[in-house]
Protein backbone atom coordinates (compact mmCIF):
# COMPACT_ATOMS: atom_id res chain seq x y z
CA UNK A 1 0.00 0.00 0.00
CA UNK A 2 1.41 3.73 -0.71
CA UNK A 3 1.98 5.37 2.42
CA UNK A 4 -0.55 8.25 2.91
CA UNK A 5 -1.22 10.85 5.04
CA UNK A 6 -4.19 12.21 6.15
CA UNK A 7 -5.74 15.42 6.90
CA UNK A 8 -8.08 14.27 10.15
CA UNK A 9 -11.13 16.26 10.14
CA UNK A 10 -12.95 16.26 13.31
CA UNK A 11 -16.18 18.47 13.04
CA UNK A 12 -18.35 19.27 16.22
CA UNK A 13 -19.70 16.14 17.66
CA UNK A 14 -16.44 13.96 17.43
CA UNK A 15 -14.42 16.07 19.60
CA UNK A 16 -17.27 17.92 21.62
CA UNK A 17 -19.11 15.12 22.64
CA UNK A 18 -17.76 11.53 21.43
CA UNK A 19 -13.67 11.58 21.70
CA UNK A 20 -13.90 7.60 21.48
CA UNK A 21 -15.07 8.14 18.06
CA UNK A 22 -11.53 10.40 16.86
CA UNK A 23 -9.29 8.03 19.39
CA UNK A 24 -10.40 4.64 18.34
CA UNK A 25 -10.28 5.73 14.52
CA UNK A 26 -6.94 7.44 14.06
CA UNK A 27 -5.38 4.60 16.51
CA UNK A 28 -7.15 1.53 14.44
CA UNK A 29 -5.73 3.35 11.53
CA UNK A 30 -2.52 3.53 12.29
CA UNK A 31 -2.01 0.40 13.08
CA UNK A 32 -3.23 -0.55 9.57
CA UNK A 33 -0.97 1.67 8.59
CA UNK A 34 -2.70 4.98 8.11
CA UNK A 35 -1.87 8.20 9.85
CA UNK A 36 -3.04 11.44 9.91
CA UNK A 37 -2.53 14.71 10.98
CA UNK A 38 -4.61 17.26 12.47
CA UNK A 39 -6.27 20.25 11.03
CA UNK A 40 -5.30 23.16 13.51
CA UNK A 41 -8.59 25.74 13.29
CA UNK A 42 -11.30 23.81 11.38
CA UNK A 43 -14.40 24.05 12.72
CA UNK A 44 -18.08 22.81 12.21
CA UNK A 45 -18.18 21.13 8.60
CA UNK A 46 -21.06 22.98 8.56
CA UNK A 47 -23.63 20.53 8.60
CA UNK A 48 -25.09 20.71 5.59
CA UNK A 49 -28.95 19.51 5.66
CA UNK A 50 -28.55 22.97 8.89
CA UNK A 51 -26.56 25.12 7.67
CA UNK A 52 -27.52 24.11 3.83
CA UNK A 53 -30.73 24.67 5.28
CA UNK A 54 -30.37 28.17 6.18
CA UNK A 55 -27.88 29.95 3.57
CA UNK A 56 -26.25 27.86 1.11
CA UNK A 57 -23.85 30.45 0.49
CA UNK A 58 -22.61 30.81 3.97
CA UNK A 59 -22.65 26.75 3.99
CA UNK A 60 -20.32 26.72 1.26
CA UNK A 61 -17.82 29.53 2.09
CA UNK A 62 -17.44 27.63 5.66
CA UNK A 63 -16.92 24.66 3.94
CA UNK A 64 -14.22 25.82 1.68
CA UNK A 65 -12.32 27.43 4.66
CA UNK A 66 -11.88 24.06 6.01
CA UNK A 67 -11.01 22.21 2.51
CA UNK A 68 -8.50 25.41 2.35
CA UNK A 69 -6.96 23.85 5.93
CA UNK A 70 -6.06 20.38 4.26
CA UNK A 71 -5.36 21.99 1.02
CA UNK A 72 -2.46 24.51 3.26
CA UNK A 73 -1.39 20.44 4.40
CA UNK A 74 -0.94 18.90 1.01
CA UNK A 75 -3.41 16.22 2.17
CA UNK A 76 -6.76 14.28 1.49
CA UNK A 77 -9.40 14.75 4.18
CA UNK A 78 -10.48 11.87 6.11
CA UNK A 79 -13.82 12.52 7.63
CA UNK A 80 -15.61 10.25 10.78
CA UNK A 81 -19.07 11.90 10.28
CA UNK A 82 -21.43 11.41 7.11
CA UNK A 83 -22.54 14.76 7.75
CA UNK A 84 -19.19 16.46 7.52
CA UNK A 85 -18.34 14.43 4.93
CA UNK A 86 -21.40 15.16 3.02
CA UNK A 87 -20.68 19.00 3.96
CA UNK A 88 -16.83 18.80 2.65
CA UNK A 89 -17.60 16.48 -0.40
CA UNK A 90 -20.74 18.00 -1.68
CA UNK A 91 -18.57 21.87 -1.29
CA UNK A 92 -15.70 20.08 -2.73
CA UNK A 93 -17.68 18.49 -5.90
CA UNK A 94 -19.81 21.96 -6.52
CA UNK A 95 -15.97 24.22 -6.63
CA UNK A 96 -14.74 21.73 -8.75
CA UNK A 97 -17.19 21.50 -11.02
CA UNK A 98 -18.13 25.61 -11.11
CA UNK A 99 -15.43 28.56 -11.60
CA UNK A 100 -17.22 30.95 -11.65
CA UNK A 101 -18.58 29.84 -8.24
CA UNK A 102 -15.35 29.24 -7.01
CA UNK A 103 -14.20 32.75 -7.77
CA UNK A 104 -16.91 33.89 -5.61
CA UNK A 105 -16.52 32.04 -2.77
CA UNK A 106 -12.69 32.78 -3.17
CA UNK A 107 -13.46 36.31 -2.86
CA UNK A 108 -15.32 35.68 0.49
CA UNK A 109 -12.23 33.71 1.74
CA UNK A 110 -9.39 36.32 0.25
CA UNK A 111 -7.28 37.67 0.85
CA UNK A 112 -5.58 35.03 3.68
CA UNK A 113 -7.54 32.02 2.20
CA UNK A 114 -8.21 30.79 -1.71
CA UNK A 115 -9.63 27.68 -2.45
CA UNK A 116 -7.72 25.67 -4.99
CA UNK A 117 -9.25 22.15 -5.64
CA UNK A 118 -6.53 20.13 -5.04
CA UNK A 119 -7.10 17.77 -2.67
CA UNK A 120 -10.04 15.00 -2.13
CA UNK A 121 -12.47 14.16 0.20
CA UNK A 122 -13.11 10.90 2.27
CA UNK A 123 -15.39 8.70 4.71
CA UNK A 124 -12.62 6.57 6.70
CA UNK A 125 -15.35 4.01 5.43
CA UNK A 126 -13.41 4.08 2.05
CA UNK A 127 -10.10 4.54 3.78
CA UNK A 128 -10.66 1.06 5.49
CA UNK A 129 -11.88 -0.32 1.93
CA UNK A 130 -9.79 1.31 -0.63
CA UNK A 131 -6.73 1.76 0.73
CA UNK A 132 -6.18 -0.97 3.66
CA UNK A 133 -8.43 -3.10 2.12
CA UNK A 134 -10.68 -6.00 3.61
CA UNK A 135 -7.73 -8.61 2.86
CA UNK A 136 -4.84 -6.75 5.18
CA UNK A 137 -7.61 -6.02 8.07
CA UNK A 138 -8.52 -9.74 8.40
CA UNK A 139 -5.18 -9.95 9.47
CA UNK A 140 -5.13 -8.07 11.87
CA UNK A 141 -8.06 -9.54 14.06
CA UNK A 142 -6.54 -11.11 16.98
CA UNK A 143 -9.84 -11.47 18.86
CA UNK A 144 -12.40 -12.51 16.33
CA UNK A 145 -16.00 -11.40 17.35
CA UNK A 146 -17.58 -14.59 15.93
CA UNK A 147 -21.41 -14.92 17.21
CA UNK A 148 -22.07 -11.14 17.33
CA UNK A 149 -25.38 -10.25 15.80
CA UNK A 150 -25.03 -6.15 14.40
CA UNK A 151 -27.56 -4.37 12.78
CA UNK A 152 -25.41 -1.96 10.52
CA UNK A 153 -26.76 1.58 10.07
CA UNK A 154 -25.13 3.82 7.40
CA UNK A 155 -26.84 6.67 7.86
CA UNK A 156 -27.65 8.73 4.70
CA UNK A 157 -25.04 11.33 3.60
CA UNK A 158 -22.43 9.03 3.31
CA UNK A 159 -23.88 7.20 0.10
CA UNK A 160 -26.52 10.04 -0.98
CA UNK A 161 -26.96 11.52 -3.28
CA UNK A 162 -25.64 8.88 -5.03
CA UNK A 163 -24.71 11.03 -8.15
CA UNK A 164 -22.23 13.36 -5.87
CA UNK A 165 -20.85 11.00 -3.92
CA UNK A 166 -20.22 8.26 -6.44
CA UNK A 167 -20.55 5.29 -4.13
CA UNK A 168 -23.27 3.24 -6.48
CA UNK A 169 -26.79 3.06 -5.29
CA UNK A 170 -27.86 3.61 -2.11
CA UNK A 171 -30.25 1.29 -1.57
CA UNK A 172 -28.47 -2.01 -0.84
CA UNK A 173 -24.95 -0.94 -0.40
CA UNK A 174 -22.31 -3.60 1.15
CA UNK A 175 -19.19 -1.52 2.42
CA UNK A 176 -20.09 -1.48 5.81
CA UNK A 177 -21.94 -4.60 6.55
CA UNK A 178 -18.24 -6.18 4.89
CA UNK A 179 -16.03 -4.04 6.96
CA UNK A 180 -18.34 -5.40 9.88
CA UNK A 181 -17.95 -9.09 9.33
CA UNK A 182 -14.36 -9.32 8.34
CA UNK A 183 -14.77 -8.96 12.38
CA UNK A 184 -16.24 -11.95 12.65
CA UNK A 185 -19.90 -9.97 13.70
CA UNK A 186 -23.09 -10.69 11.41
CA UNK A 187 -24.62 -8.35 10.06
CA UNK A 188 -28.26 -8.50 10.60
CA UNK A 189 -30.66 -7.92 7.85
CA UNK A 190 -33.81 -5.87 9.69
CA UNK A 191 -36.86 -3.63 8.70
CA UNK A 192 -35.56 -0.31 7.01
CA UNK A 193 -32.47 -0.60 7.02
CA UNK A 194 -31.71 1.89 4.99
CA UNK A 195 -33.96 4.23 6.93
CA UNK A 196 -32.49 7.54 8.27
CA UNK A 197 -31.72 7.74 12.03
CA UNK A 198 -33.79 11.28 12.34
CA UNK A 199 -30.73 13.34 13.31
CA UNK A 200 -30.15 15.43 10.05
CA UNK A 201 -31.71 18.49 8.25
CA UNK A 202 -32.19 20.25 11.39
CA UNK A 203 -35.01 18.15 12.94
CA UNK A 204 -32.75 17.02 15.96
CA UNK A 205 -33.02 21.04 16.73
CA UNK A 206 -36.16 22.04 16.11
CA UNK A 207 -38.43 19.27 16.66
CA UNK A 208 -36.57 16.80 18.93
CA UNK A 209 -39.58 14.18 19.32
CA UNK A 210 -39.90 14.16 15.58
CA UNK A 211 -36.32 13.39 15.07
CA UNK A 212 -36.64 10.93 18.07
CA UNK A 213 -39.54 8.90 16.71
CA UNK A 214 -37.96 8.36 13.69
CA UNK A 215 -34.60 6.75 15.94
CA UNK A 216 -36.87 4.94 17.91
CA UNK A 217 -38.37 2.98 14.92
CA UNK A 218 -35.12 1.95 13.67
CA UNK A 219 -34.02 0.99 17.09
CA UNK A 220 -37.22 -1.52 17.50
CA UNK A 221 -37.22 -2.82 14.03
CA UNK A 222 -33.00 -3.69 14.56
CA UNK A 223 -34.44 -5.19 18.17
CA UNK A 224 -37.38 -7.16 16.22
CA UNK A 225 -34.51 -8.55 13.81
CA UNK A 226 -32.43 -9.85 17.56
CA UNK A 227 -29.21 -7.76 17.12
CA UNK A 228 -26.61 -7.34 19.83
CA UNK A 229 -25.35 -3.77 19.17
CA UNK A 230 -25.59 -1.21 16.06
CA UNK A 231 -22.78 0.01 14.39
CA UNK A 232 -22.91 2.94 12.51
CA UNK A 233 -19.86 4.86 10.73
CA UNK A 234 -21.13 8.59 11.17
CA UNK A 235 -20.77 10.21 14.44
CA UNK A 236 -23.99 12.45 14.07
CA UNK A 237 -26.06 9.06 13.75
CA UNK A 238 -23.79 7.75 16.85
CA UNK A 239 -25.08 10.60 19.06
CA UNK A 240 -28.68 9.91 17.66
CA UNK A 241 -29.00 6.34 18.90
CA UNK A 242 -26.60 7.09 22.06
CA UNK A 243 -27.78 10.23 23.68
CA UNK A 244 -31.25 9.97 21.42
CA UNK A 245 -31.94 6.54 23.94
CA UNK A 246 -31.62 8.29 26.71
CA UNK A 247 -34.33 11.17 25.66
CA UNK A 248 -36.81 8.53 24.08
CA UNK A 249 -36.94 7.46 27.61
CA UNK A 250 -37.28 10.58 28.99
CA UNK A 251 -40.32 11.60 26.61
CA UNK A 252 -41.84 8.14 25.51
CA UNK A 253 -40.93 6.38 28.29
CA UNK A 254 -39.49 3.39 25.67
CA UNK A 255 -36.11 1.90 27.31
CA UNK A 256 -34.37 -0.18 24.79
CA UNK A 257 -30.96 -0.04 26.04
CA UNK A 258 -29.43 -0.73 22.91
CA UNK A 259 -25.58 -0.51 22.93
CA UNK A 260 -24.56 1.72 19.96
CA UNK A 261 -20.93 1.19 18.79
CA UNK A 262 -18.83 2.91 16.35
CA UNK A 263 -16.85 1.33 13.58
CA UNK A 264 -13.55 1.73 14.84
CA UNK A 265 -14.63 0.96 18.35
CA UNK A 266 -16.37 -2.38 16.75
CA UNK A 267 -13.22 -3.33 15.00
CA UNK A 268 -10.62 -2.12 18.32
CA UNK A 269 -12.55 -5.08 19.76
CA UNK A 270 -11.34 -7.09 17.31
CA UNK A 271 -8.25 -6.01 16.86
CA UNK A 272 -7.47 -7.36 20.87
CA UNK A 273 -8.32 -3.49 22.41
CA UNK A 274 -10.10 -2.76 25.79
CA UNK A 275 -13.03 -1.08 25.57
CA UNK A 276 -11.76 1.62 27.45
CA UNK A 277 -9.36 2.52 25.12
CA UNK A 278 -11.67 2.60 22.48
CA UNK A 279 -14.03 5.27 25.03
CA UNK A 280 -16.79 2.86 24.88
CA UNK A 281 -17.39 3.31 28.79
CA UNK A 282 -17.85 6.93 27.95
CA UNK A 283 -21.28 6.92 26.43
CA UNK A 284 -24.56 7.83 27.52
CA UNK A 285 -26.14 3.56 27.06
CA UNK A 286 -23.51 0.57 27.94
CA UNK A 287 -22.24 -1.31 26.08
CA UNK A 288 -21.31 -4.19 28.43
CA UNK A 289 -23.97 -6.20 27.23
CA UNK A 290 -21.66 -6.63 23.97
CA UNK A 291 -18.91 -7.85 26.12
CA UNK A 292 -20.59 -9.78 28.28
CA UNK A 293 -21.95 -11.42 24.86
CA UNK A 294 -18.30 -11.74 23.40
CA UNK A 295 -17.56 -13.63 26.98
CA UNK A 296 -20.44 -15.81 26.87
CA UNK A 297 -19.22 -17.03 23.22
CA UNK A 298 -15.59 -18.08 23.91
CA UNK B 1 -79.94 18.91 -6.64
CA UNK B 2 -76.79 18.89 -4.71
CA UNK B 3 -74.76 21.80 -4.62
CA UNK B 4 -71.28 21.42 -3.84
CA UNK B 5 -69.46 22.25 -0.20
CA UNK B 6 -67.43 25.26 -1.20
CA UNK B 7 -64.26 24.40 1.33
CA UNK B 8 -61.46 27.32 0.11
CA UNK B 9 -61.48 29.81 -2.21
CA UNK B 10 -57.99 30.25 -3.97
CA UNK B 11 -57.75 33.90 -5.36
CA UNK B 12 -55.51 34.47 -8.36
CA UNK B 13 -54.91 37.61 -6.28
CA UNK B 14 -53.29 35.46 -3.71
CA UNK B 15 -51.33 33.63 -5.67
CA UNK B 16 -47.69 34.27 -6.56
CA UNK B 17 -47.12 32.30 -9.96
CA UNK B 18 -43.27 34.09 -10.40
CA UNK B 19 -42.57 31.48 -7.27
CA UNK B 20 -41.05 28.78 -8.82
CA UNK B 21 -38.92 31.07 -11.12
CA UNK B 22 -37.54 32.63 -7.52
CA UNK B 23 -36.69 28.97 -6.52
CA UNK B 24 -34.75 28.15 -9.66
CA UNK B 25 -32.73 31.75 -9.89
CA UNK B 26 -32.06 30.95 -5.77
CA UNK B 27 -31.24 28.14 -6.04
CA UNK B 28 -29.05 28.42 -9.11
CA UNK B 29 -26.45 30.50 -7.66
CA UNK B 30 -25.10 26.99 -5.68
CA UNK B 31 -26.25 24.44 -7.57
CA UNK B 32 -25.94 25.78 -11.38
CA UNK B 33 -29.80 26.04 -12.78
CA UNK B 34 -29.87 22.44 -13.73
CA UNK B 35 -30.67 21.22 -10.12
CA UNK B 36 -33.33 23.33 -9.39
CA UNK B 37 -34.83 23.53 -13.07
CA UNK B 38 -35.87 19.95 -12.27
CA UNK B 39 -38.82 20.96 -10.21
CA UNK B 40 -40.45 21.34 -13.67
CA UNK B 41 -40.41 17.77 -14.18
CA UNK B 42 -42.54 17.18 -10.87
CA UNK B 43 -45.28 14.87 -12.44
CA UNK B 44 -46.99 14.43 -8.81
CA UNK B 45 -46.51 10.99 -8.77
CA UNK B 46 -46.05 10.61 -4.72
CA UNK B 47 -42.93 8.54 -4.69
CA UNK B 48 -41.10 11.06 -2.72
CA UNK B 49 -44.10 11.62 0.10
CA UNK B 50 -44.11 7.53 0.14
CA UNK B 51 -40.54 7.23 0.77
CA UNK B 52 -40.28 9.63 3.22
CA UNK B 53 -39.51 8.88 6.90
CA UNK B 54 -40.93 12.17 8.89
CA UNK B 55 -43.84 11.60 6.05
CA UNK B 56 -44.71 8.73 7.93
CA UNK B 57 -45.16 10.54 11.74
CA UNK B 58 -45.83 14.22 10.37
CA UNK B 59 -48.23 15.93 7.97
CA UNK B 60 -45.01 16.87 5.68
CA UNK B 61 -45.59 15.83 2.15
CA UNK B 62 -42.90 16.65 -0.43
CA UNK B 63 -45.34 16.29 -3.38
CA UNK B 64 -47.83 18.69 -1.77
CA UNK B 65 -45.01 21.37 -1.47
CA UNK B 66 -44.15 20.87 -5.07
CA UNK B 67 -47.62 21.49 -6.01
CA UNK B 68 -47.92 24.34 -4.05
CA UNK B 69 -44.46 25.91 -5.21
CA UNK B 70 -45.51 25.55 -8.95
CA UNK B 71 -49.07 26.68 -8.29
CA UNK B 72 -47.60 29.82 -6.30
CA UNK B 73 -48.38 29.23 -2.72
CA UNK B 74 -45.65 31.61 -1.89
CA UNK B 75 -46.39 32.77 1.73
CA UNK B 76 -48.29 29.04 2.63
CA UNK B 77 -45.01 26.85 1.63
CA UNK B 78 -42.87 29.67 3.36
CA UNK B 79 -44.62 29.95 6.66
CA UNK B 80 -45.08 25.89 7.18
CA UNK B 81 -43.74 23.78 9.69
CA UNK B 82 -43.37 20.85 7.76
CA UNK B 83 -40.73 22.43 5.34
CA UNK B 84 -38.49 21.51 8.44
CA UNK B 85 -39.45 18.28 8.92
CA UNK B 86 -37.34 16.81 6.58
CA UNK B 87 -34.08 15.35 7.76
CA UNK B 88 -32.48 15.21 4.11
CA UNK B 89 -32.26 11.68 4.11
CA UNK B 90 -32.42 11.87 0.12
CA UNK B 91 -34.40 8.82 -0.26
CA UNK B 92 -36.99 10.77 -2.30
CA UNK B 93 -34.20 12.29 -4.44
CA UNK B 94 -32.38 8.55 -5.18
CA UNK B 95 -35.94 7.73 -5.89
CA UNK B 96 -37.85 10.28 -7.78
CA UNK B 97 -38.31 8.65 -11.59
CA UNK B 98 -38.19 12.25 -12.97
CA UNK B 99 -34.51 13.37 -11.90
CA UNK B 100 -36.34 16.00 -9.72
CA UNK B 101 -33.68 16.86 -7.11
CA UNK B 102 -35.92 17.06 -4.17
CA UNK B 103 -33.67 17.17 -1.52
CA UNK B 104 -32.10 20.26 -2.89
CA UNK B 105 -35.01 22.25 -3.51
CA UNK B 106 -36.08 21.70 0.01
CA UNK B 107 -32.88 23.31 1.19
CA UNK B 108 -33.75 26.31 -1.40
CA UNK B 109 -36.86 26.60 -0.02
CA UNK B 110 -35.68 26.80 3.19
CA UNK B 111 -32.86 29.18 2.44
CA UNK B 112 -35.57 31.28 1.13
CA UNK B 113 -37.81 30.80 4.13
CA UNK B 114 -34.91 31.39 6.22
CA UNK B 115 -34.43 35.12 4.58
CA UNK B 116 -38.13 35.63 4.95
CA UNK B 117 -37.71 35.37 8.56
CA UNK B 118 -39.26 31.79 8.95
CA UNK B 119 -36.32 30.39 11.06
CA UNK B 120 -36.89 29.21 14.28
CA UNK B 121 -35.20 30.11 17.25
CA UNK B 122 -33.66 26.93 18.44
CA UNK B 123 -31.84 26.94 14.76
CA UNK B 124 -30.85 30.74 15.34
CA UNK B 125 -29.36 29.44 18.92
CA UNK B 126 -27.81 26.32 17.09
CA UNK B 127 -26.09 28.81 14.50
CA UNK B 128 -25.42 31.49 17.28
CA UNK B 129 -22.73 29.03 18.66
CA UNK B 130 -21.08 28.76 15.71
CA UNK B 131 -20.60 32.70 15.18
CA UNK B 132 -19.09 32.24 19.29
CA UNK B 133 -16.68 29.05 18.91
CA UNK B 134 -16.88 27.99 15.27
CA UNK B 135 -18.68 25.05 16.19
CA UNK B 136 -22.44 23.80 16.22
CA UNK B 137 -21.91 21.71 19.04
CA UNK B 138 -19.08 23.15 21.88
CA UNK B 139 -16.68 21.48 23.93
CA UNK B 140 -18.22 21.90 27.59
CA UNK B 141 -16.41 21.21 30.72
CA UNK B 142 -17.43 17.66 31.30
CA UNK B 143 -16.28 16.41 27.80
CA UNK B 144 -13.02 18.31 28.56
CA UNK B 145 -12.25 15.90 31.34
CA UNK B 146 -13.36 12.85 29.42
CA UNK B 147 -10.73 13.90 26.58
CA UNK B 148 -8.10 14.49 28.82
CA UNK B 149 -8.90 10.68 30.49
CA UNK B 150 -8.55 9.18 26.92
CA UNK B 151 -5.54 10.72 26.71
CA UNK B 152 -6.23 13.86 24.09
CA UNK B 153 -5.89 17.17 24.70
CA UNK B 154 -8.72 19.11 26.51
CA UNK B 155 -9.59 21.39 23.69
CA UNK B 156 -9.39 19.86 20.19
CA UNK B 157 -6.96 21.24 17.43
CA UNK B 158 -10.13 23.45 16.01
CA UNK B 159 -10.97 26.79 16.51
CA UNK B 160 -11.52 26.12 19.99
CA UNK B 161 -7.59 26.29 20.04
CA UNK B 162 -7.09 28.57 17.21
CA UNK B 163 -8.60 32.17 18.31
CA UNK B 164 -6.45 33.63 14.89
CA UNK B 165 -9.06 30.83 12.96
CA UNK B 166 -12.21 31.64 14.86
CA UNK B 167 -11.98 35.23 13.55
CA UNK B 168 -11.27 34.34 10.10
CA UNK B 169 -14.43 31.89 10.27
CA UNK B 170 -16.27 34.72 11.73
CA UNK B 171 -14.87 37.52 8.94
CA UNK B 172 -17.08 35.07 6.64
CA UNK B 173 -20.29 35.16 8.22
CA UNK B 174 -19.80 38.71 8.36
CA UNK B 175 -19.14 38.59 4.66
CA UNK B 176 -21.99 36.51 3.74
CA UNK B 177 -24.33 38.55 5.95
CA UNK B 178 -24.97 35.58 7.87
CA UNK B 179 -25.38 37.49 11.10
CA UNK B 180 -27.87 39.60 9.26
CA UNK B 181 -29.96 36.63 8.29
CA UNK B 182 -29.42 34.69 12.34
CA UNK B 183 -29.72 37.80 14.18
CA UNK B 184 -26.21 37.72 15.47
CA UNK B 185 -24.95 40.71 17.93
CA UNK B 186 -21.33 41.28 17.17
CA UNK B 187 -21.16 43.31 20.82
CA UNK B 188 -22.71 41.12 23.35
CA UNK B 189 -21.97 38.21 21.01
CA UNK B 190 -25.38 36.92 21.49
CA UNK B 191 -28.59 36.78 19.36
CA UNK B 192 -30.27 39.91 19.71
CA UNK B 193 -33.41 38.52 20.66
CA UNK B 194 -33.42 35.57 22.85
Amino acid sequence: MEEKIYACFLGCVIPNRYPGIELSTVKMLRELGVESVDMPGAGCCPAPGVFGSFDLKTWLALAARNICIAEELGCDIMTMCNGCYGSLQEADHLLKGDPLLKDKVNEILAPEMEYKGTINVKHQVEIFTDDIGIERIKEAITVPLDGLRVGVHYGCHFLKPSAVRGHGKAERPGMVDALVEVTGAKSVEYKDKMMCCGFGGGVRTRDLEVALDITREKITNMLDAGVDCTVNPCASCHLQFDRGQVEIGDIFGDVFNLPVLYYSQLLGLAMGYNPRELGMHKQNISTDPVLEKLEGLK
Amino acid sequence: MHMPVIKSVIRLNDLDIHFVDEVIKTGSEVFGEDVPKTIMACMQCGRCSGSCPSGRRTAFRTRTIFREVMIGFREKVLSSDELWYCTTCYTCQERCPRGVKTTEIIRILRNIAAKEGYMAKSHKMAAGYVFKTGHAVAINEEIQNVREELGLSRLPPTTHSHPEALAKLQDILRRTHFDELVGFDWETMELKEV
